[in-house]
């Protein structure tokens, strides 16, 4: 399992080594400022809007349909922005680098 | 002394208080108070994935266990508050009397249970907490016939996940189409078709009266006497606000307890939250009494602001979702009491669509299927409180980008 790091809105840098399941339940998991996801993961709350970081884009990729509908009713939106939820956390993202974008 | 916060009921309003008050560094004590064994936890998913063969069937904790310990939670599981006594103020609960500066109630909702004959025979569930979800996955497998009685949001979504699970499944709706209470027509139709094209035998206009044991299994007996044979019922016929504990308290109950902006009771050092109470809503300027996650955190997050010294009154522009197959419901606002609707895109299986639902002109709400742009756009002409042209929403050759700018600049003028 990979390890991410998350920066919160605060500026503290989360590291959590053995992350599992997806961006936002790891953080909840690890109680990471910013991130609540309200909806569960299902992609229906964007609570756990993140940007992802630039050395990380290609591999983390697009963000989808819905989840740009939901994107577009945030602030602080970037085209590396994600939602936590709709992030799996694989192998090949060990070292992943977020920002929480918080409300 | 430090304020003690007492909460009753273990949902996501109480888990949202609790982690609300823990942001804002509250010094206070929370007493958590909840009748089932868990912490707080997702409930949407008892009605989805909790009964999908592929399914996660562990309960996912809204707060993990340590965020309770950290911000020094005591939560007593599987206990019922019993009695407020407002006087003493404290809360009778599991044989213990709990003082409060402040009590704050999310005590939920509970069936709205049908006159069906036969409702306690093993094999007949509802569906409200994690062991009902249990219970229902235990006793139905692949090949079992299971009838769901009520075609809401619940009923459809068991109906959806069981068919996922290879059950043999029909549907009762006594009204004379699904979801009536909450959707346009049109909408309706379209979920009639998904289910049907699903192999879910979906009756509407008619009742179940009664439910028996048979030889291979059982029955239910419907309205025009016949008989439907099967081995599990779920019924998902509404629920009615949990309101017990406050109207033995004296305290105002209208359709659930009454708060004011600030989820404030008729007794100043009550609360209220979430599917319990009900409470005047300034966008539609009517008493509202919701059931959705959304707003019992929204309502949370207001008695958090109170309690820590920065109010807020309750405004946020509610939102609902549902999930059945592959479609995807997003609600924003609420089109109760809408006198027009216009639907864009065609409500078939497989596309996209919404329907805009309109009262004296302003838009109420809009019902997005597979539509996120819709939903997104519908919920800001929502807080801009537009009055988009009806017409140019059912063109889609207008696209949605150019509806929200002509709304923008309409505000602006």
């Amino acid at each position: 399992m990979p390890k991410v790091t998350y920066i919160t809105p605060e500026g503290e840098r989360v590291v959590v080594e053995q992350a599992e399941g997806t961006l936002m339940s790891a953080a909840v998991e690890n109680q990471v400022s910013g991130i609540d996801g309200d909806c569960g993961g299902v992609c229906s709350c964007a609570t756990c809007h993140v940007h992802v970081d630039e050395a990380w884009t290609d591999k983390v990729g697009p963000a989808g349909e819905g989840e740009k509908g939901l994107l577009e009713l945030e602030d602080g939106v970037e085209e590396n922005s994600r939602l936590g939820c709709q992030v799996k956390l694989t192998p090949e993202l060990d070292g992943l680098v977020v920002r929480v974008v918080g409300r | 002394m430090s304020t003690r916060c007492v909460i009753v009921g273990a949902g996501h309003g109480a888990a949202q208080l609790c982690a609300s008050l823990a942001a804002a560094k509250w010094d206070g004590c929370i007493t958590l108070i909840g009748e089932e064994p868990h912490l707080p936890y997702h409930r949407p998913a008892l009605s989805k994935t909790q009964l999908d063969p592929e399914g996660d069937h562990a309960l996912q904790l809204i707060r993990p266990e340590d965020f309770y310990h950290a911000n020094r939670v005591e939560f007593l599981s599987g206990t019922i508050a019993e009695r407020i006594d407002r006087t003493a103020r404290c809360v009778e609960a599991g044989g213990r009397s709990i003082a409060y500066d402040k009590l704050v109630l999310c005590t939920g909702s509970i069936h709205r249970l049908p006159p069906i004959a036969g409702m306690n025979l093993p094999g007949v569930f509802t569906l409200r907490t994690a062991a009902d979800a249990a219970g229902i996955r235990h006793a139905v497998a692949a090949a079992s016939r299971v009838v769901v009685i009520g075609g809401g949001f619940i009923g459809l979504e068991v109906a959806a996940s069981l068919r996922k699970r290879g059950c043999g499944v029909a549907v009762l709706e006594l009204a004379d189409r699904v979801l009536a209470r909450v959707t346009s027509p049109a909408v309706s139709d379209f979920f009639e078709t998904l289910h049907r094209g699903r192999g879910v035998d979906l009756r509407t206009g008619i009742g179940a009266r009664e439910i028996r044991k048979s030889e291979g299994g059982m029955e239910v007996v419907v309205s025009d006497e016949s008989t439907i044979a099967c081995d599990a019922v779920v019924i998902g016929t509404g629920a009615a606000p949990n309101t017990s504990l406050a109207e033995e308290a004296g305290l105002h109950v209208d359709n659930g307890i009454r708060v004011d902006a600030w989820n404030v009771s008729s007794d100043p050092d009550i609360f209220a939250l979430g599917d319990c109470c009900s409470q005047h809503h300034p966008l539609y300027d009517r008493v509202l009494r919701l059931e959705s996650v959304q707003n019992a955190l929204e309502q949370a997050k207001t008695v958090a602001g109170v309690l820590t010294g920065h109010p807020r009154p309750h405004d946020a522009l509610p939102w609902f979702w549902s999930h059945q197959y592959d479609v995807k419901l997003q609600i924003a606002g609420v089109s109760h009491g809408y006198d027009a609707v216009v639907i864009r895109g065609i409500p078939e299986p497989g596309a996209s669509f919404s329907a805009w639902y309109f009262r004296n002109g302003g838009l109420l709400a809009v019902d997005a299927v597979n539509d996120a742009a819709a939903y997104a756009t519908g919920t800001k002409l929502l807080k801009l409180g537009a009055r988009p042209d009806p017409d140019r929403l059912k063109d889609s050759s207008v696209s949605l980008k150019e509806i929200l700018q002509q709304a923008k600049e309409t505000e602006h003028a």
